[in-house]
């Protein structure tokens, strides 16, 4: 019993300590001074400037554009990739997972400065297309490691079956292979495009002229020092991230079951 | 379904944007540009061994090295608790731990930098009681504090997970057979754990040891960690050898105390995040 409740005080302590900074920022979004530590009254000026800023409307602009879009064409070719690789023979397999493995074991930081030599060296311009390119790029190892589980639980002969019957291969894959593994593919979707909302240290490396995602904008403003806006962006973007991350672990609690 | 061809475009673009940058990389790192052309050297490599650079590794080493010791010695009993079996609402309890994890990772440092500045607000509280203020930004410890902060669900999960699988009934005939709980957790319940205690160290530490951007927020750059050297070299001093072979060192590093973990860890069911 005294054990039960020292355990639950201490959880107590860690989740306060999780919480607290998070909890005081969003307050403090609503004060009506530009203090941190005086409480001038209710507002919602921060908000107003907010919406009013060119730059983070462009920044919001662009991070959303490069989320849809690379988290699109990341679960195009990583689910696509994944069924290819999953047919291969083992030791090509076990290669092709390894450098798949590598993007997401390197630091995000060697990530990024590859790509951007690469992207200078063959001298494309920094900027929307390179950003969009990059985060492609480390999203598909996500989208391959959800579909991949899904595609071992998968009955191979579902597929010669629906051959037999005759189907064409096409026309097997829309109506056999793709609703079974669906739920993996959906997952690596929502997983590519809260990664692709979230990326900081790559996006850093990979972009130029003047298009920046809220990240970039956050490091800049951050490092000229504390900004009531940003406190508004917080609450905002951790509303949308709780939204997100409810339907991820509706559909992941769905699947295990 | 012998249709491998679909992959080729992933394998297309797996040359392209993971191989050929990290081969880049490595040549940026070996071949120095001279008047005859391009010419092997490890110079880069070897400048990296000065005392200078040196020391760089060594505090970014040990910065991430205590905050991940004070991130297990915090998260372990954490992962107990939720993994034992009279709480009730884990699985929301869990969820509430790894919460903070997806919450951007530059407002989770911002938020600190706001409690912790000079008119911040645990200044104000300290003030209230007469004490303060004091410059708690800018040093060693706010580092530390936010990579603990910002790492310490990635030592959570993995703990719990490995935690959660272990069969009661081990534990039950360990107390039938006489055995403390002091005995229990050094002998069952400690070793069972260490899968999950190693992919959380190494969940933790890698994050930590590469990161520029704490230092640079709550540091104020003036504790330069590796991290901060290489973007440095990359964008303001342009000096890309010795930035690509800085990055080689710490990807080697990396990699093989991954190799080393995951020999530790061979069921993978510590790693992941779901």
């Amino acid at each position: 019993m005294v054990k039960n409740i020292i355990s639950r005080i201490y959880l107590f302590i860690i989740l306060l300590f999780l919480y607290a900074p998070i909890v005081i920022l969003m307050i403090f979004s609503f004060n009506d001074s530009k203090s941190r530590a005086k409480w001038n009254g209710f507002t919602l000026k921060w908000y107003e400037s907010l919406f009013s800023d060119p730059d983070i409307k462009k920044a919001l602009y662009y991070t959303i554009i490069i989320a849809i879009l690379s988290s699109i064409i990341s679960t195009i070719i990583g689910t696509l990739a994944a069924i290819g690789i999953h047919n291969m023979q083992k030791w090509k397999k076990i290669f092709i997972m390894n450098v798949t493995y590598l993007p997401i074991l390197n630091p995000d930081i060697v990530t990024g400065i590859s790509l951007m030599i690469l992207f200078i060296f063959v001298n494309l311009k920094l900027g929307f297309t390179t950003m969009l390119l990059a985060h492609i790029t480390f999203n598909i190892p996500y989208v391959i490691l959800s579909v991949m589980p899904k595609l071992k639980q998968l009955n191979k002969h579902l597929y010669e079956a629906a051959l037999d019957l005759g189907a064409t291969p096409l026309y097997a894959f829309y109506k056999v292979i793709l609703p079974e593994i669906m739920p993996g593919v959906i997952t690596g979707a929502l997983l590519a495009f809260t990664l692709s909302l979230d990326d900081f240290v790559i996006s850093f490396f990979n972009t130029g002229s003047g298009v920046t995602n809220l990240s970039i904008t956050i490091y800049s403003m951050a490092r000229r020092g504390v900004e009531p806006t940003i406190n508004a962006l917080s609450t905002l973007m951790f509303i949308v991230v709780l939204i997100l991350l409810f339907i991820v672990n509706k559909r992941t609690s769905k699947d295990t079951n | 379904m012998k249709k491998r061809w679909i992959s080729y475009p992933y394998l297309l673009w797996m040359i392209i944007f993971i191989i050929v940058p990290l081969i880049l990389v490595l040549c940026f790192s070996i071949f120095i540009s001279t008047d005859n052309g391009l010419q092997f050297s490890l110079n880069n490599y070897k400048r990296f061994m000065e005392p200078l650079y040196l020391k760089v590794l060594w505090r970014s080493v040990v910065l991430a090295g205590i905050s991940t010791i004070i991130c297990l010695i915090l998260g372990y009993p954490v992962a107990m608790i939720l993994a034992s079996k009279q709480m009730s609402k884990k699985s929301f309890l869990l969820f509430l731990c790894i919460l903070p994890m997806w919450m951007n990772f530059l407002l989770r440092t911002y938020a600190w930098m706001t409690l912790l500045e000079k008119n911040g607000f645990i200044n104000k509280i300290l003030s209230f009681f007469g004490i303060g203020p004091f410059q708690l930004l800018y040093n060693n410890a706010a580092v530390i504090l936010g990579m603990v902060y910002n790492f310490i669900p990635f030592m959570i999960l993995p703990i719990y997970s490995v935690m959660k699988k272990i069969d009661p009934s081990v534990i039950e005939a360990a107390e039938d057979l006489g055995a403390n709980q002091i005995t229990v957790f050094k002998k069952i319940i400690f070793p069972l754990s260490l899968p999950g205690v190693f992919s959380g160290i190494s969940m933790v530490f890698m994050p930590a040891v590469t990161t520029f951007v704490i230092p640079r927020l709550l540091g104020g750059g003036q504790f330069m960690l590796i991290g901060n050297l290489i973007e440095r070299q990359f964008l303001l001093s342009g000096d890309w050898n010795f930035g690509s072979a800085v990055s080689i060192v710490m990807m080697i590093i990396i990699l093989i105390s991954m190799a080393i973990i995951s020999k530790y860890d061979k069921e993978h069911e510590g790693g992941q995040l779901w």
